[in-house]
């Protein structure tokens, strides 16, 4: 595999930046309620962390250290509020549903986690290159919990009709608790212990192991 | 790249970042804002035209409003105001501002308001010269916040067209549903006064029992929902008694419709 290939495709599921890292699980759990809001906000992110890698990395040499994270909250920031911008312009129904959702990505630690750890070390192309697969391992688990809190609570598929609700006269009772953005805990636990029985390298050691039973090993004594 | 640390090398990165950063924020800012001006518009025209019902999915929502008027009115007199423009409204300036509102005391602040502008903007809509809707905008508290939406009544003021929100924070599934579309089609007929004037509509709890004498008042509450519910109640009361669109309900109903 090329580096460039590894580098886009690794955080897909290798180096998942939810699954594996642990990242950006706010948004996950807030904007996952509807398809196709997931996947506004999937290809807002996905820009933002692209562009911040590649403008990161290209003054990557200029940056006095001292001040670094704030050369990136700043850029970072500009970029969201940019998109912020674009999205009340163009697509003014999701713009309203993601509200503050769309700000918030100035706190996605994926962003900030990314400008820090890959852009200010490579260069400006294989910055943006690792930038556009994070978006992308972000979006492949948000597009995964949106399709199942939508199907499960609301019995929809991207707004379309598969299963007809009782409140609309069907038969399907909807499961509320996927509306909820805590369903979406659920959701990622589970996807997290599906790629971890997939690929095994991922499980992790445990920190700190259980010992045995204090009382049965002193009986074992007696 | 040891100079990197030095202070002017510092300030100069600072001051160069900033620069660069609010001018593009300024630019798209400024580029992008007639776009999302028309977008708010027609937003707003689109919710208003939904409560009356006359939203169609082929005519152009713009073209549509063409047969809605929007009047200033004196929320104390009921009399409509010709000095306020309309551009210069807004109703979140006018609610906040000492002069232009009042505060609502603990009796007659149903809907969770704490403060209530003394102008409104509703909106009537003509067919061929008749009045054929009018729309009041409302608003009240709800479970999370405050839920705005807009009230369309028949010409004989009391009877209910429709009523759409467009801004609210309920929870989805349970208070959200007050945006689902078989509830809101429930309102349609439903009636707001009784014949000696109280306001009786409301939202119960459960399903309404058809046979009642008071099901034309009543409508069917969200399951799971008791305080969004509530709410809607509460900011209907609120906004169609004497605090609210009373005075000009009442001056409407008295006054020959054609003249307004």
């Amino acid at each position: 595999m090329s580096k460039a290939k590894e580098v886009l495709l690794n955080p897909i599921f290798n180096d998942n930046p939810i699954a594996l890292q642990i990242l950006g699980i706010c948004s996950a759990l807030a904007v996952t309620g509807n398809l196709y809001i997931t996947l506004i906000m999937c290809v807002a992110l996905t820009t933002v962390v692209t562009l911040s890698n590649l403008s990161v990395s290209l003054i990557r040499n200029h940056i006095p250290t001292n001040i670094r994270i704030i050369v990136q909250i700043s850029i970072i920031a500009t970029l969201v509020m940019l998109v912020d911008e674009v999205l009340q312009a163009f697509d003014y129904e999701s713009s309203k549903t993601l509200s503050v959702f769309v700000g918030l990505i100035v706190t996605n630690c994926i962003v900030m986690g990314r400008a820090e750890a890959f852009a200010m070390k490579n260069g400006p192309l294989m910055s943006a290159i690792d930038g556009f697969g994070n978006g992308l391992g972000y979006s492949v688990i948000l597009i995964v919990i949106a399709i199942i809190r939508e199907f499960v609570g609301a019995g929809t598929f991207y707004g379309i009709e598969i299963m007809p609700l009782t409140t609309n006269g069907g038969w399907y009772l909807a499961n509320n608790f996927f509306l909820t953005p805590a369903s979406s805990f659920f959701i990622i636990g589970f996807t997290i212990w599906a790629l971890r029985q997939w690929k095994t390298e991922q499980i992790e050691e445990p920190e700190f192991k259980i010992s045995k039973n204090s009382l049965e090993s002193e009986k074992g004594a007696a | 790249m040891n100079n990197n640390d030095t202070i002017r090398k510092t300030l100069i990165v600072a001051v160069s970042l900033c620069l660069v950063c609010s001018a593009l924020i300024s630019f798209s800012a400024v580029e992008l804002r007639d776009l999302q001006e028309a977008n708010k518009t027609l937003d707003k025209q689109s919710k208003i035209l939904s409560a009356a019902g006359l939203l169609d999915e082929d005519t152009d929502v713009t073209e549509l409003f063409q047969s809605i008027e929007a009047r200033i009115v004196n929320l104390e007199t009921g009399e409509f105001d010709s000095e306020i423009s309309l551009a210069d409204y807004e109703e979140s300036a006018y609610s906040r501002n000492p002069a232009t509102s009042i505060e609502l005391t603990s009796e007659n602040d149903i809907a969770l308001l704490k403060r209530r502008e003394n102008f409104q903007t509703v909106y009537l809509h003509y067919d061929f010269d008749s009045l054929n809707a009018v729309i009041l905008p409302v608003r009240g508290y709800g479970l999370w916040g405050t839920m705005k939406g807009y009230l369309a009544l028949e010409p004989d003021l009391k009877t209910i067209i429709g009523l759409e929100f467009f801004d609210h924070k309920e929870t989805p599934g349970l208070g959200g549903e007050i945006d689902n579309p078989k509830w809101k089609s429930i309102w349609k007929g439903k009636e707001v006064y009784s014949d000696s004037g109280d306001i009786l509509i409301s939202v119960i709890k459960g399903s309404v029992d058809k046979s009642s004498t008071l099901a034309k008042y009543q409508v069917d509450g969200l399951s799971g929902a008791t305080i969004t519910s509530n709410g809607v109640t509460n900011l209907l009361s609120f906004w169609l008694g004497d605090m609210g669109y009373g005075p000009l309900i009442n001056r409407l109903k008295q006054s020959e419709v054609k003249d307004v």
